[in-house]
């Protein structure tokens, strides 16, 4: 299975109030990307057998920041039922969450990589989770866009 | 001997599994189409398995008894390994944070029941068809016990 991600971003900062009114800044990043994929095939054949009921696909950017050593984000995700068409041609998709960091990790981050993964759901028995091959790494810049949005 | 042969079977795998709770019944459509209310869920909960977005996990808010099912989508770790970990229903238009306690915005390690690990559908409608109808319960209870009465040990 193989997949492609080309991206376009913007880094942004925003204010988010805590409840006790102090007001906290995090990095709010924007990632636009195409995915063309062939979920049909996997490493050990053909993916869709008669006891997947479906899959659970998502898409999740995953970096370091000073804040923390590991951050998972998932941006997308799609539910992909046998029977569906197992090809994904999407393009110029905007991340369906929220980017948010737990900080201010993610301005002049070179390396948040983004995966593709799924989540096998049989009907009956064993729950994998599987990752894509491939995967595609994203830098984003060093500065805070204020202007521009989705 | 039944009973008592039952519980050790219940202990037996909360030892192996780790989680104080191996198996539970699915009770809301929030992870449909996946999950419908009276699946029947296999959890793990080891200790060195780490957290990680896309997995199934089984939680309970502090103060509340009910676990939830629902799927990990953003976690941030430290290096000693404190994790806080945000949660969203499939079927669910939004994240969990309106069913976290008050003040709450992630959940940690210790709000984590288990790992959804393998599922069998339907099975755990019994459960709550038990819930639903007190009677239901009360007959089942009355014909295991007359059962035990009345069995005589060979």
């Amino acid at each position: 299975m193989r997949y492609v991600v080309r991206i376009t971003y913007v880094t942004h900062e925003r204010e988010i109030m805590r409840k006790d009114n102090l007001v906290e800044r995090s990095d709010l990043g924007f990632i636009t990307f195409d995915i063309t994929a062939d979920i049909l095939n996997g490493k050990n054949g053909f993916i869709f057998d008669w006891n997947v009921k479906q899959l659970f696909l998502y898409l999740s950017a995953e970096y370091s920041t000073k804040n923390n050593a590991l951050n998972q984000v998932v941006l997308w995700d799609k539910i992909m039922l046998r029977g569906d068409n197992p090809r994904l041609f999407l393009k110029d998709m905007k991340s369906k969450y929220f980017f948010f960091d737990d900080g201010n990790g993610l301005k002049g981050n070179r390396n948040v990589t983004l995966t593709l993964s799924w989540n096998v759901v049989p009907n009956a028995g064993i729950l994998p989770l599987v990752t894509g091959s491939g995967h595609v790494s994203v830098p984003f810049p060093d500065t805070y866009e204020t202007t521009k949005s989705y | 001997m039944i009973v008592s042969s039952a519980l050790m079977i219940w202990k037996g795998l909360i030892v192996i599994t780790g989680s104080e709770s191996p198996i539970v019944v699915v009770l809301s459509g929030s992870m449909e189409p996946a999950f419908h209310r009276g699946d029947l869920l296999f959890l793990t909960n080891f200790h060195d398995d780490p957290i990680r977005a896309g997995e199934i996990v089984v939680f309970k808010v502090e103060g509340r008894d009910i676990p939830i099912v629902h799927r990990v989508i953003k976690i941030h770790e430290k290096e000693n390994g404190t994790i806080k970990f945000l949660t969203k229903g499939d079927n669910n238009e939004v994240d969990d944070r309106g069913l976290y306690k008050e003040g709450q915005n992630w959940l940690e390690k210790k709000d984590v029941v288990g790992r959804a690990r393998g599922f069998l559908p339907y099975v755990g409608m019994v459960t709550i068809i038990m819930n639903d109808y007190p009677k239901f319960k009360y007959a089942l209870l009355a014909v295991m016990g007359a059962y035990v009465l009345l069995k005589r040990e060979s």
